[in-house]
């Protein structure tokens, strides 16, 4: 079994069209989705969980507010599984809650 | 709180001639082995833990000679302070006798210590029963032992239990069992692990394999698959009193400790629930709850709220709710999704596949069949009866042939009579419907 990264980019939730109220049964679609992974004995660590706000450097000293100006999607957190190739990985992916709301995985292994 | 199921004092002595010969062989064996651990921890810590043996020798000494005595001339008013005494005396003997093996033998080593001295001073009081004990419990659990060998050292050392028990709780012989302890002893010398609490700022650390060994302790009554009910639950609450020591001790007194206690009240509640007389599992959705302990239950809300001090959330936390949401008997949307959200938390912590199976069947109760049976494919235990089990379940009413072919895979792979046996039944009910 290998390392796989999964990241995990979302819509800003401010911009996208959720209602509050469901807000709690999202929370709990990713905790049961992580569980199934889990449950398989894939888990391998949380990543980072990213807050929404930042700043966005560029080159001649731009800064901007948000790294969601020009990408739609933006870095929410990644968890590390693991897998035996990336299509095994890619296959933990499914089901992942970020597709709900318009957003995307991306799965990368780790060098090495 | 029910007192004598956590501590398990022996019955108090009336007069002594009321006492038929059963009881009083029951009586005998319960203080004996609720003294035994006292006594070696409170001379080990005078010897020496390289001299454990010689500790246990002196003990076993003292009961053959209890045993003799109190055969012919009754049982003392106060048999422990009797106990005490005559170990006392042996300790001293044993003693002086070392001191002149020394002396002669090996002059170069004679220590600078005042030691009959220090044995005059031996006592067993409370305190230094406590204190003892508690070092001798960290000492019996240090990381050094391999994890079978310490729970075999502990319901030896700690809990007091003879060789025959720890084989048959093992379902090994007692061969086996004497060169595992005997490997384990070996290790507390060659390692030169000492009677000793940690430095305050470690106790934390090595608090978990204390835990966990009692744990272990726990579960290895409560799953066993001996048959011997009695010592079933002797484990369980020799566990217990192992918990409540900690409790006991302000620096050991931490969340995970009661969060620990909390899970093995709430499990030990559902003891007698558990088991038929024809010693077969009850399953807990069958189960009598009038025959649920409310004591030991509302002592496990107890230590449940204890638990909930400070930011650590150990996997004992999570049990210890699970375990509390199971003492509720409703079959609620709120309730599986409480337990399906505990076992993801477990699972995040550490995978077992029995966790997994566990949290699969929450799935189940909380999310319907269907997102249960896409998760069960994921799962692939296929070595394991459980995981068919879970499947024939989660296929009953909806496709028997599918829920019987998984109960004779199920009980292809199991292993034990009492597990085969279960298994006919429920497929014994399926052909009746």
């Amino acid at each position: 079994m290998k390392d796989f990264v999964l990241l995990f980019r979302q819509p800003d939730l401010k911009h996208s069209k959720i209602p509050a109220s469901e807000l709690q049964g999202l929370k709990k679609k990713w905790e049961d989705w992580v569980g199934g992974i889990a449950a398989q004995g894939r888990f391998k660590e949380h990543g980072i969980r990213l807050a929404p706000e930042g700043k966005v450097l560029r080159a001649g000293g731009v800064v901007t507010d948000g790294p969601f100006v020009e990408i739609r999607e933006m870095l929410g957190s990644f968890i590390v599984v693991q897998a035996d190739n990336l299509e095994d990985a890619t296959t933990l992916a499914h089901g992942c809650p970020a597709l709900d709301t318009g957003g995307s995985v991306e799965i990368r292994p780790f060098y090495g | 709180m029910d007192e004598y199921k956590i501590k398990k004092e022996p019955a108090p002595i009336g007069a002594g001639s009321l006492f038929n010969q059963d009881a009083e062989q029951e009586f005998l064996k319960q203080l004996f082995q609720r003294e035994f651990s006292k006594m070696v921890a409170v001379i080990s810590k005078l010897f020496g833990l390289q001299h454990i043996e010689t500790a246990e020798d002196i003990v076993s000494e003292t009961f053959l000679q209890a045993a003799e005595t109190w055969g012919m001339r009754g049982i003392p008013k106060n048999p422990t302070a009797w106990l005490y005494v005559v170990a006392k005396q042996k300790t001293l003997y044993q003693f002086r006798r070392n001191k002149i093996f020394q002396n002669k033998i090996l002059p170069e080593l004679k220590s600078g210590r005042e030691e009959n001295q220090e044995i005059e001073e031996m006592e067993f009081s409370t305190e230094n029963i406590r204190d003892s004990q508690l070092q001798m419990l960290f000492a019996v659990c240090t990381p050094a032992i391999a994890s079978e060998a310490q729970i075999g050292l502990a319901l030896r050392i700690l809990c007091g239990f003879g060789i025959d028990e720890i084989a048959e709780a093992f379902l090994s012989n007692k061969e086996t069992i004497n060169k595992r302890l005997f490997r384990a002893k070996d290790k507390l010398r060659t390692e030169k692990i000492k009677m000793e609490l940690p430095p305050e700022n470690e106790i934390p650390a090595r608090l978990d394999n204390v835990l966990h060994i009692i744990y272990l302790l726990f579960s290895e009554g409560y799953y066993s698959t001996t048959q011997n009910q009695v010592l079933r639950k002797d484990l369980c609450l020799e566990a217990m009193r192992l918990g409540i020591m900690l409790t006991e001790y302000e620096r050991t007194n931490l969340p995970k400790t009661n969060a620990l206690m909390a899970l093995m009240c709430f499990h030990a509640s559902r003891f007698d629930a558990r088991l038929k007389k024809e010693d077969s599992l009850v399953l807990y959705e069958e189960q009598d709850e009038t025959l649920w302990d409310a004591a030991l239950i509302k002592q496990g809300k107890q230590f449940l709220s204890l638990s909930a001090a400070g930011n650590e959330l150990s996997s004992y936390h999570l049990e210890a709710r699970i375990a509390y949401w199971h003492c509720r008997k409703e079959n609620s949307r709120e309730k599986w999704e409480a337990i399906l959200d505990l076992y993801n938390q477990l699972l995040l912590l550490n995978y077992s596949p029995s966790v997994a199976l566990h949290r699969t069947f929450a799935l189940y109760k909380a999310n319907g069949r269907e997102a249960a049976l896409a998760e069960a494919k994921k799962l692939k235990l296929e070595n394991n009866h459980f995981y068919f089990l879970l499947l024939a379940e989660l296929y009953k009413d909806a496709d028997n042939e599918k829920t019987k072919e998984y109960y004779q895979r199920a009980f292809n792979l199991s292993k034990t009579q009492i597990e085969k046996r279960g298994i006919q039944e429920k497929l014994d009910r399926l052909e009746r419907n």
